[in-house]
């Protein structure tokens, strides 16, 4: 409608929407707005990642990006519904404070400097390997005990159960039992 | 719920809308109080007092929904004559060996018959197995489990309710009145519970008496009662049933114990029992070993169980970073969570790091947990310096929900799984990419080792397929090996079909069946419209896609319903099969009045009332005659710092809770005590419905950040004129252990209460902020302290002592010499407040 003389508001006030909130106050430009869930490439189906209650969520993909993320109408869970930190979800994934560089400390450094990560895994497998060498025992106090307490893990309770399952695995054959998560948090 | 879990909430409103009451027992005023039809604000860490009295109140009113209660709980169990309870010993139970802080349990066992827990402590109690516990069905046997009760509870009063919890008797009476009615045959009640009722010195105890109350109510099994956990982590539940515990193997298998347990017979020979479905442990056991060393585990080498690490007491977090300032461990990885922010004393926690050779953080920013060494709290008040702290750091950065595919188990034990919508850009990589590679440059490293103790890396099946660029590792084939596969490699269907002499393998056997077919059940999404209130075909719950644990209790002991409008599961006698709207949890062809076989063992054991179907004697334990470590039955004990005397009994504390002596740790003075009145008021933590946690999903997220930015303290008005605070000044609040600062909220949703006739005040403080990311606070957990239950170690950071007075701390050593100040002025030792 732009540009005609039947766009002017009046004429639309006066002809279908004589209390002006309707067609009357619609600019062309908010007439030209479509949802961003609308034309995408594809919807991921997904679940909200802060609490246990397990909130569906659909994630909106356009051009190899995240466009959106909505509450999933699906999920007998949610029914849609998202609560505050879960509709922070776009924000939380696709914000800038995420960081995407593996960052090293040296010891008795005063800042963080970038790392390959690469060698960044490289460097931690060698780390690992060392200090299980270094702290193995096969007995303590005459009872066998084929383990390390020189190597410790926290967390795994905002992680999938298919992570969970490879870091108890590795951890248990390195020998290492000091492993914990949220649960008594 | 409606503050922390507010979507889970809709359901209580919709209940509420259809009639139901809705009861609300917090501290302090919330959005969930705002909707509920009672709210019952009381003295944090008191809840036993409470639900004690509520169980007396249903046990001397003869309330107890009897035919429930009969048959399918401990009730008419006869206990061993030794046993003495806290009635006959004032505040402990028989057995306290208080220099070594450790109960014997051995006086707590059934008449004749040790049974071995399903949980808990696991190991068979000692004396002559194979005894069959003797049964009194009046229930008037003066040593059965009902009298036992009945004694324990009597001095659980409203009197004493109105004087420990500050409720006063006719909130109480109402909250009785709600329950009852609402419980039996027509209907069922509901207790939904999060950390608030764990994180005590007597956290375990506090779910124990709700579930005495709930089985003598009949609310176990049935549709609409239970005891919910509402968990806080989106697959919390997941990283506990496939462990990052200490104590933990996948399935809740015990890890082994060193000395007991030096083989594989040895270990199942020491919790196995001969009825219910622990009774198969052995076949769980031998899959998961499959699972983890493929061929290598054979019968000939005992399945590869020598490859197990042993255990030598606890090993928790707690005990991790006692640890580590004792430069034991020495590496730390840090996977998604920030312990300087969200465990209890991050003092202790920062400090612990500092000693480290080094540290991995794996997260989405740069939380507190990575940074301590440059800028946290202790280098301000200059004990640490950073050029004097060896410690390497290593960042990576995560990726998120979204960029990987993989399962989340949420709080209903339902695993959903979520699909990848695009790959992680930078050096951002899933926790299956880092763990994944690092085992293999791990194995690469130690290839050609002919060292016995590289055998089991070397051993383990870890060739998962990977795909796209950056080298995922397939997070199906993960769920795969957990699902486990049969003699033939097919996909199983359930966790019956597991086998002992190694054809199949099994990674966690309760999930056995979520790949059953070859099909991911946790991806399927038939929407909820379309189905049963159930909802089955949406993701898949354990075990066995059952979404009720013992709905057998449903059913009365003859199958039928208790009543029509409680249906779940039910005999069908023209198919001789159990069935219903879910997946019966009981061996579906053993019939109601089923009197197992001489010599029968396992799920065919199980009479045909056994609801509870873990349990080697088949019944809900009302007395819990092994498996906890501080008492069969729940007693009041105050919190470690406490401003009030116990009235239950002469015993203060939990006396086998565990505790520090150390410098950075100390506890309050006892109540009453010289310096008690430097600490007068009770706090406590909790979660605002805006940040998350440690903050390490909130405090980086603008929205959240702007709608929660900074830190606060909540207090009465009353509290705010006592000590001359102001709303939306600054309060320096401080504890046996340290001092923090926030922002003063003064609100009437913080209410003064009568406690042993006179005031207590309560301070509210929310656990999200730090010193790092957009928003910005003191962290609480500074304050609190490391008193810590001693079932399942978790720390007292739901109700300690502290002052608080106006005004912003100190900064620098200034902050210090403030705590110092108090600890004087309280007389502190190291060993104040340590006795059992």
């Amino acid at each position: 409608m732009p540009g005609t003389v039947r766009s002017w508001p009046v004429l639309r006030q006066w002809r279908r929407d004589p209390s002006a909130r309707g067609v009357a106050a619609r600019s062309a430009r908010t007439g030209d707005r479509v949802a961003r869930t609308r034309d995408v490439d594809r919807v991921a189906k997904s679940v909200c990642p802060y609490c246990a209650v397990g909130c569906g969520q659909d994630i909106y993909v356009k051009g190899g990006r995240i466009v959106q993320i909505e509450g999933d109408a699906d999920s007998p869970v949610s029914r849609g519904r998202l609560c505050p930190k879960g509709a922070a979800t776009l924000q939380l994934t696709t914000g800038e404070n995420r960081l995407s560089k593996v960052l090293y400390r040296r010891p008795h450094a005063s800042a963080f400097e970038e790392l390959d990560l690469d060698t960044a895994m490289d460097m931690v497998a060698d780390r690992v390997v060392a200090t299980r060498r270094a702290t193995f025992a096969w007995e303590d106090e005459g009872r066998r005990v084929r383990r390390t307490m020189g190597i410790a893990s926290l967390g795994g309770a905002t992680l999938d159960n298919e992570e969970n399952y490879l870091m108890k695995k590795l951890y248990t054959a390195l020998g290492a039992l000091q492993i914990e998560n949220q649960a008594r948090i | 719920m409606a503050e922390c879990h507010p979507v889970g909430f809709q359901w209580v409103m919709e209940a509420k809308a259809r009639g139901a009451t809705v009861i609300h027992v917090d501290p302090r005023f919330s959005r969930t109080s705002a909707l509920a039809d009672l709210h019952v604000p009381l003295r944090a860490g008191t809840d036993i007092v409470l639900l004690g009295a509520i169980v007396n109140h249903v046990l001397s009113t003869g309330k107890d929904f009897r035919d429930y209660v009969l048959h399918y709980t401990n009730a008419a169990t006869i206990v061993s004559e030794e046993f003495a309870d806290t009635e006959d010993l004032d505040g402990i139970f028989s057995g306290l060996i208080a220099d070594e802080r450790r109960y014997d349990p051995a006086s707590w066992s059934y008449a004749g018959a040790p049974t071995p827990a399903a949980a808990g402590a696991r190991a068979w109690p000692t004396g002559a197995r194979g005894g069959t516990a003797e049964t009194d069905p009046t229930l008037s046997h003066p040593r059965c489990v009902f009298q036992i009760l009945r004694r324990h509870f009597s001095r659980y009063t409203p009197e004493m309710v109105e004087e420990v919890c500050g409720i006063p008797r006719e909130h109480f009476a109402k909250l009785c009145a709600a329950l009852v009615e609402n419980s039996g045959r027509e209907r069922t009640t509901a207790f939904c519970y999060a950390v608030g009722w764990t994180q005590h010195t007597v956290g375990v105890q506090y779910i124990r008496t709700a579930a005495i109350l709930q089985l003598l109510l009949g609310n176990i099994g049935r549709p609409g009662g239970g005891i919910i956990a509402l968990r806080g982590h989106a697959s919390i539940q997941g990283s506990t049933d496939i462990p990052t515990l200490f104590d933990l193997l996948p399935g809740y298998l015990p890890m082994p114990q060193a000395g007991a347990h030096d083989s594989l017979s040895a270990y199942v020979a020491s919790f196995v029992p001969e009825k219910g479905y622990w009774a198969d442990a052995r076949a769980y056991t031998v899959s998961l070993l499959k699972a983890w060393w493929g061929d290598a585990a054979r019968a000939e080498n005992d399945f590869c169980f020598d490859y197990l690490p042993r255990l030598t007491g606890s090993h928790g977090t707690y005990e991790t970073v006692l640890a580590q300032l004792a430069g034991e461990c020495r590496g730390y990885f840090l996977v998604g969570e920030n312990p300087a922010v969200g465990s209890a004393n991050g003092r202790l926690q920062r400090l612990a790091m500092a000693k480290l050779d080094w540290l991995v953080v794996r997260d989405f920013s740069l939380i507190e947990s990575a940074t301590w060494w440059k800028d946290g709290p202790e280098i301000e008040t200059g004990e640490l310096s950073t050029e004097e702290i060896a410690t390497e750091v290593f960042f990576f950065p995560a990726a998120a929900h979204t960029e990987k595919d993989g399962s989340f188990t949420n709080t209903q034990r339902m695993l959903q799984w979520h699909h990848a919508a695009v790959v992680p850009s930078g050096d951002r990589r899933s926790d299956l990419w880092f763990y994944y590679h690092l085992g293999r440059r791990i194995r690469d490293k130690l290839a050609g080792s002919t060292d016995e103790r590289d055998r089991p890396v070397l051993d383990l099946t870890w060739d998962y397929p990977t795909h796209g660029p950056l080298e995922e590792p397939s997070a199906e084939a993960v769920l795969a090996e957990i699902n486990g596969t049969d003699a033939d490699g097919n996909p199983l269907a359930s966790f019956g079909a597991l086998a002992a002499d190694g054809s199949t393998s099994c990674g966690c056997w309760i999930y056995a069946g979520v790949y059953a077919g070859g099909v991911n059940q946790a991806a399927r999404r038939r929407p909820g419209r379309e189905q049963g209130h159930l909802a089955p075909e949406w993701g898949w719950a354990w075990p066995a896609n059952r979404r009720v644990l013992y709905n057998r209790a449903s059913a009365d002991p003859e199958g039928h319903p208790w009543s029509g409008r409680k249906a779940l599961v039910w005999w069908d006698s023209d198919t001789g099969r159990w069935t219903g709207h879910d997946v019966p949890d009981f061996p579906a062809t053993t019939p109601p009045g089923a009197t197992p076989p001489e010599g029968a063992r396992g799920a065919g054991a199980l009479g045909g009332d056994d609801a509870f179907t873990m349990q080697a004697d088949g019944k809900a334990w009302l007395f819990a005659p092994s498996g906890l470590v501080d008492g069969p039955l729940p007693a009041h004990y105050e919190p470690q710092d406490s401003p009030f005397a116990n009235r239950l009994y002469a015993q203060l504390h939990n006396p086998v809770r565990q505790v520090l002596r150390r410098r950075e740790s100390r506890y309050g003075p006892d109540p009453g005590a010289p310096g008690s009145e430097v600490f007068p008021y009770v706090a406590t933590t909790y979660r605002l419905t805006e940040h998350h946690t440690a903050g390490g999903m909130s405090r980086w997220v603008p929205y959240l950040s702007e709608l929660q930015p900074e830190m606060f303290c909540e207090v009465s008005p009353q509290l705010a004129a006592e000590r001359g605070l102001t709303h939306g000044g600054y309060a320096t609040i401080v504890s046996p252990r340290a001092a923090i600062e926030a922002r003063v909220l003064v609100t009437e949703r913080m209410r003064p209460l009568t406690v042993q006739g006179r005031p207590c005040h309560q301070v509210g403080l929310p656990y999200h902020f730090g010193p790092n990311g957009l928003v910005t606070g003191d962290a609480a957990n500074e304050l609190a302290g490391l008193s810590l239950d001693p079932n399942v170690h978790i720390q007292e950071v739901k109700a300690f002592t502290v002052d608080i007075v106006p005004g912003r701390r100190p900064r620098g050593p200034a902050l210090l010499a403030l705590v110092d100040d108090y600890q004087r002025r309280a007389d502190l030792s190291d060993e104040t407040g340590t006795a059992p």
